[in-house]
């Protein structure tokens, strides 16, 4: 499997992450050679293997229906670039 | 009844699934410990964990579980005891985190089903995809600002059940009794307020149309239609477009519309530039979701009495009419309230309440006036004990039925006993033979003419009398006295 | 150079108890190194009026004769991908642009609850990805060793920061994380003990996240007993963090002492690299006959999936980082780069405020769990995890502890590896696979290699068995009795 450039330019906006032109062709081949890299997997019989997708072996904690985090709205608003009275406030979005 | 669309080329059947989003009824969000109450000011119910803040890790509310849990249980369906959270990831201003937790391929609660009571009298069963459970996401708002838009998070991490139906649906009716049941049986759990106007339940179209027996055809997602009627809309004016789209020529796409309540119509989204790659993969900070059964089990025998279960009791224990135990039932609280006026306490050398009279007061007097001026049951003045004492006069004989529906409305404007404004206009029924005799006899003599007709075999005419009796006493003669005096007198 | 920067943990703590010494001093005597070194880089940022405060505290603590914590008074360094209550927390990355949280995260909590004093934020790799240190925004770190070439060489990474400051003995210890390696891998290239428990035993909540099923906090000292003192206050389990085991945290010291006679330590053959230098593979040799002598057994175990753990990790870790990296998006917190639209403001921020090894990452995450790749890729890495842990699992049934190098090469200059990606990667070719199986493992300054640059054995225990880790690394130390120290704390 090898990434194009459309590809490249796809994954990237997906990632949401601005890539120049210039960078793109460099970048395509490092990701290729990495994919390439990684791809040495296919060697491993997997058959009949669960995936693991945690190595902790218990069951999930769990917390109480109780409010334990009351008016945090200057905490959570304290590092915002742009705001707005109360509202963080981002680039208009069109529906 | 089925529902057809008439088109040049036949008939075409609607066929609908519905994603119900249902707001979980819980104190805090599914990962953290902010509030989920309505109406706060923007981000006061915003913990660390539903900014995402970094370095921020979800824990799982207990109860929000147990809620999917016993909604699982309500909508007959299997309980899934393992069970994934997933991240489902995707880009926008309202999602903090940049992926919602959802759960994808193990969700907690597999098939079940629903039935539905149409109004002709059919039961259908819809089929229940799956439900599960998942955070919301915030709120964008777009008109305050002619550049910008401003972003509240207190929604932000709310718990949600996605509850998917089958393609089941055939009708815009459907879709509405769908909902209906839905909203009641979660009412009834307790787990979802079932409240459209809030948005505490939402839900997405999915709508295809085809020629009765064909394949299914390309569906179209309708999204977050916010009311039962507009959904019932939405489903009508975008099974009608396919149809004209595919009767000229045209093919319809894979797509998602928004219903444009004003308009009347649906209209595409607008266009991402590239197709949704939500790259679902188990979420490393939460471990699966394993349930023992005895924990479900003892969830299971907490359930309140369900719709179903209610309406099946009503017909076998009060000998109700399917159709009066349905306008019951649908609603937990008015079914409440019939029982209430059932369940009272005889007062000495009275009879119990005749379930067929309280049904008709309930249901067409109550819920009648309720509906008029567009009030909820548990806006009523008259309590149920009230409405009960009104009924208990009419059965004693102390009023009659006619005076009994004024006494009615001055209960539904004011939340008077009955006794008390019966004894005030004193409109108790005359019971004693010798007065109405005598208010009998002056009628019979101010009337020579119709006591012929009558006495000449005409008794329509005896009708009348009673009708002259009944105003001569402002309604209040005993109605069975009076007949019982008049035929002595006429014959 | 202060005689009181020279002292182990447990020294310090002796001298503080019996008054010898008062915080205040040490901790002076730590910023006046801090400051003289900045040259090295290690720090992002210095808190020296806070550490003053604190270390007054702890001394006034002292002499009222109030409880204190096993590490009171006690100056160490964080790792700047720990969130710090009022002090900036950068994760090395252009993106978090002046964020100062306000919350302090379990690990530093824990540090403070147990007295001890930060002096400031170490540097580190963007985001903790990378394995020399030359990621951060921030420029990169200086190993303190310098040689006859008179190189600036890296000090290994992503904790290089944190290594550093412990080795050119700027703190008494320092918190690093390790992802891949990003504790043990620049404790080698320092010359010092670098500690990764567990997955699980210590909490991941208000850690900056890189792969959340992978990341864990461990203590960077110059002892194995510091190891120890340090891991018992940072350790313990975390209602706020999913992951946390809810296991008894061990008295870590308990067995430090006793010695590896009639213990059975593992070889494991897979790691004999083409790529490892000689005088590795002979230090790994020299590791093995020192436990011998010391009456361990050495046995040769085959860990046969080995060879596949960094291939397997370079899909699982950036698929988790590409996702848990999707909330720097300049909406809440850090930088911002506008833009037109939401998407562009996105698209500008994480072009601008990303490295380009984290933008590398970010991509292949993205691409490996996309549709169509996801199975091939993310679930086949996952299948490989299990086959990688059931190894150690086999292994773990015959020996006690596997002995293994740290890295394949001593630290090198600055600028080296920098063309091609995998050739750095290859650095955490021996420390992976034991992230990858959660177990714990620990890096012990073992000999100089021919330039004089440290080299560090390396022992993988089993599950939630740090005591018996920490014993056989006891042992290894006494006997490597590894005594030199960089050339910039003898100047």
């Amino acid at each position: 499997m090898s990434l194009s450039h459309d590809d490249v330019e796809k994954i990237a906006h997906l990632a949401r992450i601005k890539i120049d032109d210039a960078e793109l062709e460099t970048l395509r081949t490092e990701l290729n050679n990495i994919i390439g890299w990684v791809e040495q997997l296919s060697k491993v019989d997997t058959d009949g293997i669960e995936p693991m997708t945690s190595v902790v072996g218990t069951n999930l904690g769990h917390r109480n229906d109780s409010v334990s985090e009351v008016n945090l709205s200057d905490k959570i608003l304290a590092n915002a670039p742009d705001r707005v009275g109360d509202f963080y406030a981002v680039p208009k979005v069109v529906e | 009844m089925s529902y057809l669309i008439n088109g040049k080329t036949g008939n075409w059947e609607v066929v609908v699934g519905l994603e119900v989003h249902a707001q979980v009824v819980s104190n805090t969000k599914l990962f953290s410990g902010a509030s989920t109450e309505f109406g706060a000011k923007p981000n006061h119910q915003v913990s660390l964990i539903d900014a995402a803040m970094p370095g921020m890790l979800p824990v799982i509310n207990k109860y929000c579980v147990e809620q999917a849990i016993k909604t699982g249980v309500g909508l007959n369906a299997t309980i899934n005891l393992y069970s994934v959270f997933e991240r489902k990831n995707y880009f926008y201003a309202d999602l903090p985190q940049g992926y919602q937790i959802s759960q994808y391929k193990h969700p907690i609660v597999g098939e079940g089903k629903i039935e539905l009571d149409l109004e002709d009298g059919v039961t259908r069963e819809i089929g229940i995809e799956r439900l599960h459970m998942e955070q919301d996401a915030g709120k964008s708002i777009h008109d305050h600002d002619p550049k910008r838009s401003f972003i509240d998070l207190n929604r932000s991490g709310v718990c949600l059940m996605e509850i998917v139906s089958k393609p089941d649906i055939r009708s815009p009716e459907e879709a509405g009794a769908f909902l209906r049941k839905l909203r009641a049986i979660l009412r009834y759990l307790g787990t979802c307020d079932g409240n459209m106007e809030e948005g505490s339940m939402r839900a997405d179209v999915n709508v295809s149309v085809r020629h009765p027996g064909e394949n299914l055809r390309t569906r179209v997602e309708v999204k977050n239609v916010n009311s039962m009627r507009f959904v019932m809309q939405a489903i009508e004016v975008e099974a009608e477009r396919q149809v004209s789209v595919w009767e000229s020529g045209g093919e319809v796409i894979q797509e998602t519309r928004l219903f444009d309540v004003n308009k009347g119509k649906t209209r595409a989204m607008r266009k991402k530039e590239f197709a949704h790659d939500y790259r679902y993969f188990p979420d490393p900070d939460l471990l699966p979701l394993k349930l023992e059964i005895e924990y479900v089990n003892s969830i299971t025998s907490t359930l309140p009495e369900l719709p179903d279960e209610k309406k099946a009791r009503f017909v076998k224990e009060h000998g109700l009419s399917s159709y009066d135990a349905n306008v019951l039932v649908s609603d937990k609280q008015k079914a409440e309230y019939f029982e209430s006026v059932m369940q009272y306490t005889p007062k000495q050398n009275q009879r119990d309440r005749d379930p067929k009279v309280v049904v008709n007061w309930v249901t067409t007097n109550l819920f009648g006036a309720l509906n008029a001026v567009g009030k909820d049951i548990s806006e009523s003045k008259i309590s149920a004990e009230q409405l009960g004492d009104l009924l208990d006069l009419v059965s004693d004989d102390l009023i009659s039925g006619r005076i009994a529906k004024d006494v009615f409305d001055i209960m539904f404007e004011t939340g008077r006993d009955a006794s008390d404004i019966v004894k005030e206009k004193g409109l108790t029924q005359i019971t004693d033979i010798g007065k109405i005799e005598a208010i009998v006899d002056k009628v019979l003599l101010e009337n020579p003419d119709q006591v012929n007709q009558v006495r000449g075999g005409n008794n329509k005419a005896i009708g009348w009398f009673v009708g002259q009796i009944m105003q001569a006493t402002d309604g209040k003669a005993n109605p069975q006295l009076v007949n019982k005096v008049l035929r002595e007198k006429l014959n | 150079m202060s005689e009181l920067t020279r002292l182990s943990i447990s020294e310090a703590a002796c001298h503080l108890e019996s008054k010898n010494i008062s915080s205040e001093e040490l901790t002076i005597a730590h910023i006046e190194e801090m400051e003289r070194c900045r040259d090295l880089n290690a720090f992002i940022t210095e808190t020296p009026e806070l550490a003053l405060q604190r270390a007054k505290k702890s001394d006034a603590r002292r002499s009222k004769g109030e409880n204190v914590g096993a590490m009171d008074g006690i100056p160490i360094a964080i790792k700047d991908l720990f969130c710090t209550d009022g002090v900036l927390t950068t994760a090395g990355s252009h993106i978090l642009d002046g964020f100062k949280p306000n919350y302090e995260s379990t690990i530093s909590q824990n540090l403070r609850d147990a007295g001890a004093v930060m002096l400031g934020k170490t540097n580190l790799d963007e985001f903790a990805m990378g394995s020399a240190n030359v990621t951060s925004y921030y420029g990169p770190v200086k190993n303190p060793w310098v040689v006859n070439d008179l190189k600036d060489r890296v000090p290994g990474g992503s904790s290089g920061g944190s290594a550093v400051s412990v080795a050119a003995r700027l703190s008494l210890g320092a918190v690093g994380t390790d992802t891949g390696g990003s504790i043990r891998q620049p404790a080698s290239f320092c010359g010092i003990v670098g500690l990764k428990p567990t997955y699980g035993r210590c909490s991941r909540w208000g850690t900056v996240a890189f792969a959340s099923s992978l990341d864990q906090a461990g203590p960077m000292t110059r002892s194995v007993e510091d190891a120890a003192i340090m891991l018992q206050a940072m350790a313990g389990y975390d209602p706020k963090d999913s992951t946390s085991a809810r296991v008894e945290t061990p008295k870590f010291n308990a067995e430090l002492v006793s010695g590896v006679k009639g213990m059975m330590i593992g070889i494991p053959e897979e790691y004999t690299l083409d790529s490892t230098s000689e005088e590795i593979r002979k230090l790994w040799e020299q590791g093995c006959q020192w436990l011998e002598s010391a009456g361990a057994s050495c046995k040769r175990v085959s860990l046969p999936h080995t060879e596949f753990a960094l291939p397997c990790y370079y899909i699982i870790a950036p698929a988790e980082a590409s996702s848990n990296l999707a909330r720097y998006d300049g909406v809440r917190y850090g930088l911002r780069v506008d833009g037109d639209s939401l998407d562009e403001m996105y698209e500008n921020t994480r072009g601008e405020g990303f490295g380009a090894e984290v933008r590398r990452r970010i991509m292949i995450g993205t691409y490996v769990l996309s549709a169509g790749y996801y199975d091939a890729y993310y679930v086949k890495a996952q299948k490989v995890r299990a086959l990688i842990a059931k190894d150690f699992e086999a292994a773990f049934a015959d020996v006690d502890v596997i002995l293994t190098p740290t890295a394949p090469t001593a630290a090198f200059p600055i600028g080296d590896r920098m063309g091609d990606p995998i050739t750095m990667y290859l650095n955490d070719v021996f420390t992976v696979p034991a992230s990858v199986a959660g177990l714990p493992a620990i890096s012990i300054p073992a000999g100089l290699d021919s330039l004089g640059l440290p080299l560090g054995l390396h022992l993988i225990g089993r599950a939630f068995d740090e005591v018996t880790l920490l014993r056989t690394a006891k042992a290894l130390e006494n006997l490597a009795d590894f005594n030199a120290s960089p050339s910039k704390v003898d100047s």
